[in-house]
């Protein structure tokens, strides 16, 4: 089952149903959905991904996903105007990002923050980037050969092209199966890196921080990595928006695209490695359709569909179906399923 | 000289603004540890409930000082019973919950409202400070701020009302063992924070053009404020927005508007770095 | 970019777009046309009666027998004023859609984010805005008015009526950059001098101290590009602080969004703005135009400058795919280009063939009681600002938006 990280011995078969099932999509979801509009669900799935990583398995809760998405979009643009290449801007669209987060996140864990504070210093340092790009209209903001463009962004950067041959161009169809193999890829990663000693210390750090250092880990330094790969897996989905939309906006930053992150994990279902990507995909699609009609207000139907998930499923649906799934056909016994503790957590935080 | 006293007279206005902008905010974290995103929302519903009032022919100061919050504290009753009651002691279930809420209350201003700019004027005339000319609402929001820490000052040290609230604040078991519901005293300091976020988006409505997505801009602002500030209700709030807002100002008449927006962050990482636990959290220890 | 990529991208487009459906539209009996605008969120004081308008008049093209004996199907998408859905719709609309043409876009950053999948995809594309000027493409006809029409007109007027020494406040993105150099170009050609300049993000809402600063700067007259609902702020400030009596204001922006019905008449009174269109405007074709609008929505209060730009977006679209004889691009495009003209709301409006831009009217107005009072107008100008940079004639392959260099 997707939840199951800890389910010893299982690497292989996990690897093996990830290549199937991710075969197996590639195949027929784009007989209903058209592979362009699958692109992007796909590139939020992995954005998705990159929080549920750092949020559900780290119990980091960073209210900035955006700025490292943005930043991984930006980069791209930035240095494909300049190369005219896209295989050194796509390695830095991963770079910047995770180097950016090191060193928030050394800021950040070597203060000790945690919880809301964290939430604060990731919100605030999203809004500095958000409001900084936005006012850089003016000619004297230039990169090399690319101007930044404030509110209005970047358009009209070299788009993904087959590596070393810049007027290949790697687009339509064939950028659908590029960005399907690189979730794919993404997510065995995660699961490798789950299943890593690394791994089981990070969600013990999660479970609790101070048992973890007493036993001699170096608890700051494991957040902080753990955070820089979750930024460097976002920056990769940036860079991938970026050849998407083939234009970057400062609202790539902007607090409302972080908000609807933690919102796809917390539908999707938290400390889960397929929640997020799920709840990604599921409602960038919903967001997509509600487009379409004009009855009733499409912030209000998200508004709601937030309100009622934390309400009445709380864990998400992944863990719920799963949970369902489990009880059906009786491996109930088993349900030691590291399913979500938010709201444990978050109680012991407010008692501590 | 008139100069100096024009830009002081900023100053004070906007530590007063973000005292406004933050009170309500800081009355529901510091009481009940619930963090409502839907702030925002709720300053926009006070904005639009006068602009509504004062069109219906209701004296404006009894629209913004009597009618706006009551509607809203109303609404955040209505919140309060079919929501966050049931998501207490779950902080971030209670901020996605009230994420939510603030998403549907835009969608649900924008189907009765529109989304076409509206607003009403100032009621107080700008007046002359020697050669400059100088909004006289200013001071009406500057008087209202003071009033509105002083009130919530008095109503916690001296009333009984504020001394359960208090209790129930620092030691919630406590309270209720000796009978006390936490559940009406959370209901009644839910109906009096959501009370005070109309009030803020109210008194600031005749400044701004308002439109459903007007909360979004006051958020972030308040809830920095509100955590920055600390556990210390009205010590930390003041501290707070009297720092951010002195930092603000500074920076916006030396370079921009901008840069004042961006220092007041930087200023509020910075704080946070070297005080995590936010102002009050080291300084006025125990101070309410 | 390179000239190959284009046709490498549009033909292997017309492929994909084929194997993806293979339940292919074929030759259809109506005639497809695409509308994608902000219906909702926070620019749909601009996009909704913009909606208005493009359905008023596609029902009264089908009303008069739609066009080659076809009826005209609409296919509108709302981008909830979200950038990123103007990539995917666009792409909808063009690739599943096959939609004939395209009149949307609203920011001028939703334009830049469909125009080139426009062009791959070889789907004729109106955007009818008024923006800031210099976009020279092949498949994009504009109808808004640039700054050239606009400012050129406005300063010396407003510059007539308070003096010398001008304080510009701009929103802080390409339109109010690029409209801000213009005014201090126009000051300086008409003898006068830029005394400030501020920028500000579109977020802004507080302007107190900017107010205090401008006061100790002390120009004779306050020109202002800003944009949106926080910017309307200023205005309302401005004149809570009592300045609109002591210091003139100008606006290339303000009413664009009947913003201008917002402010209260002591507020609003007297500020000097110039556009292609008012609600009031005398003229018979205006009149006709409010009532059509009244039978169809019941209030005509709503129309604006840029509802008004779409439906002569409309028209000219529907008058050139007569004079074509078809609704295929290329025969489309030529008989835009012969510079046709049609006579709309706001009066006649020609297509320029060597810019694809517009020739207008202009009027100088005053805002006077929620309204906007006509004060002068300037007949048929010319988009001057992009005529200086982009020649399509000469140079059909181009694909960039020039700034202006001043």
């Amino acid at each position: 089952m997707p939840g199951q990280v800890h389910n010893p011995g299982g690497l292989q078969k996990d690897l093996m149903a990830t290549v199937i099932v991710t075969g197996l999509l590639v195949w027929l979801m784009p007989m209903l959905i058209s592979t362009y509009t699958l692109t992007v669900l796909i590139i939020y799935g992995m954005l998705g991904l990159s929080l549920g990583l750092i949020w559900g398995f780290g119990g980091i809760l960073c209210f900035g996903q955006a700025a490292f998405f943005g930043l991984g979009a930006y980069s791209y643009a930035i240095a494909a105007i300049n190369f005219g290449e896209s295989t050194l801007p796509m390695i830095l669209a991963v770079l910047v990002p995770a180097v950016v987060a090191a060193l928030l996140g050394a800021l950040m864990f070597y203060g000790r923050l945690t919880d809301v504070y964290l939430g604060v210093i990731t919100l605030v340092v999203t809004l500095i980037l958000f409001k900084f790009v936005n006012s850089t209209a003016g000619p004297q903001y230039v990169i090399g050969k690319a101007r930044l463009g404030g509110f209005n962004g970047i358009p009209g950067f070299q788009t993904l092209n087959v590596p070393g041959r810049p007027e290949a161009y790697i687009w339509g169809d064939a950028y659908f199966y590029v960005c399907a193999v690189l979730l794919a890829l993404v997510f065995v990663l995660v699961t490798v890196l789950l299943r890593s000693s690394f791994g089981r210390v990070a969600v013990g750090i999660r479970e609790n921080e101070t048992r973890m250092s007493l036993m001699g880990y170096d608890v700051r330094a494991r957040k902080t990595i753990l955070f820089a790969i979750g930024a460097a897996i976002a920056g990769l989905a940036g860079a991938l928006f970026a050849n998407w939309g083939e234009i970057v906006t400062p609202s790539l930053f902007s607090l409302g695209q972080s908000a609807e992150i933690i919102i796809w994990c917390i539908v999707g279902g938290l400390g889960t490695r397929l929640g997020p990507i799920l709840g990604a995909a599921g409602l960038a699609y919903l967001k997509f359709l509600l487009g379409q009609q004009s009855l009733v207000d499409n912030t209000l139907i998200t508004g709601l569909i937030l309100v009622l998930f934390v309400l009445f499923l709380p864990r998400g649906i992944v863990p719920a179906v799963s949970g369902l799934w489990q009880s059906r056909i009786g491996r109930g016994r088993r349900s030691r399923r590291p399913q979500t503790r938010r709201g444990a957590i978050s109680r012991e935080r407010f008692n501590g | 000289m008139d100069l100096s006293f024009v830009i002081l007279v900023e100053m004070l206005y906007a530590v007063s603004s973000l005292i406004l902008i933050s009170a309500g905010l800081a009355v529901v974290f510091g009481m009940m540890k619930v963090i409502n995103l839907a702030h925002g929302e709720f300053m926009m519903m006070g904005g639009y409930a006068t602009i509504t009032a004062v069109n219906l022919g209701v004296n404006i100061f009894v629209s913004m000082l009597v009618i706006a919050p009551i509607t809203v504290g109303l609404i955040g009753l209505i919140v309060e019973r079919l929501v966050i009651r049931h998501l207490y002691g779950r902080l971030v279930d209670t901020m996605l919950a009230t994420w939510g809420l603030s998403l549907f209350f835009i969608g649900l201003a924008t189907m009765i409202f529109g989304n076409t700019t509206t607003g009403i004027s100032t009621p107080i005339p700008g007046f002359a400070i020697g050669n400059f000319q100088i909004n006289g609402y200013n001071f009406f929001i500057i008087v209202v701020s003071a009033l509105l820490l002083v009130g919530m000052l008095a109503v916690l040290k001296s009333t009984r009302a504020g001394l359960i609230a208090r209790g129930a604040m620092q030691r919630p078991d406590m309270a209720a063992a000796l009978g006390y519901s936490p559940n009406r005293i959370y209901m009644a300091t839910f109906f009096c924070g959501s009370a005070l976020s109309g009030l803020a988006g109210a008194v600031l409505a005749p400044l701004v053009g308002l439109v459903p997505t007007s909360g979004g801009a006051y958020i972030a602002k308040a809830f920095i404020t509100v955590i920055a500030g600390g556990p210390s209700l009205i010590a930390g709030l003041f501290s707070s927005a009297g720092l951010f807002g002195v930092v603000s100002q500074v920076f916006t008449f030396a370079i921009s508007p901008v840069i004042g927006e961006v220092a007041l962050l930087v200023a509020a990482v910075i704080l946070l770095r070297l005080l995590p636990q936010g102002i009050t959290g080291k300084f006025f220890k125990g101070k309410l | 970019m390179p000239m190959n990529r284009r046709s490498f991208l549009s033909t292997t487009a017309a492929m994909t777009g084929t194997a993806l459906l293979p339940q292919a539209v074929m030759a259809s009996d109506t005639i497809k046309l695409g509308s994608i605008l902000d219906t909702s969120g926070i620019f749909d004081a601009y996009g909704k009666p913009m909606d208005m308008a493009m359905r008023l008049a596609v029902k009264e093209i089908n009303a008069a027998g739609g066009l080659l004996g076809k009826e005209v199907e609409v296919v509108a998408y709302d981008t909830q004023s979200d950038m990123a859905l103007y990539s995917q719709y666009g792409q909808q609309l063009t690739r599943q859609d096959r939609v004939d043409v395209v009149h949307g876009g609203i920011l001028s950053a939703s334009r830049e984010a469909i125009r080139q999948t426009m062009r791959k995809t070889k789907t004729l594309y109106f955007y009818n805005v008024l923006y800031e000027g210099g976009v020279c493409d092949g498949n994009i006809f504009i109808n808004g008015v640039t700054p050239a029409q606009q400012v050129e007109a406005l300063v010396p007027y407003a510059m007539g009526k308070s003096g010398p020494k001008v304080y510009i406040l701009a929103a802080d993105y390409n339109y109010g950059q690029i409209t801000a150099r213009w005014i201090q170009k126009f000051v300086a050609e008409n003898g006068g001098e830029t005394v400030g300049v501020d920028f500000f993000p579109l977020d802004v809402s507080d302007f107190g101290s900017t107010i205090a600063k401008i006061q100790a700067v002390g120009p004779d007259l306050v020109i202002a590009p800003l944009v949106g609902g926080a910017h309307l702020s200023f205005f309302r400030q401005w004149a809570a602080a009592g300045m609109k009596d002591r210091i003139p204001l100008a606006s290339t922006t303000l009413g664009v969004g009947n913003e201008h019905k917002v402010l209260t008449p002591a507020e609003g009174d007297g500020i000097m703005v110039a556009y292609n269109y008012s609600q009031e405007l005398d003229t018979a074709a205006n009149i006709a135009f409010k009532d059509k609008w009244s039978a169809a929505y019941g209030d005509s209060g709503m129309i604006h400058e840029l509802a008004v730009s779409n439906y002569q977006g409309m028209l000219t679209w529907a008058e050139a795919v007569r004079q074509a004889g078809s609704i295929e691009r290329a025969a489309v495009i030529a008989a835009l280009e012969t510079g046709l003209s049609i006579e709309g709301p706001a009066g006649r409006v020609t297509v320029d063939p060597k810019t694809h831009h517009a020739v207008l009217d202009v009027h100088l107005m005053e805002i006077e009681n929620q309204g906007m009072r006509v004060v002068e107008t300037l007949p048929q100008r010319q988009p001057i600002d992009t005529q200086s940079v982009c020649d399509l004639k000469v140079n059909p392959g181009d694909n960039i938006q020039y700034e202006i260099e001043i």
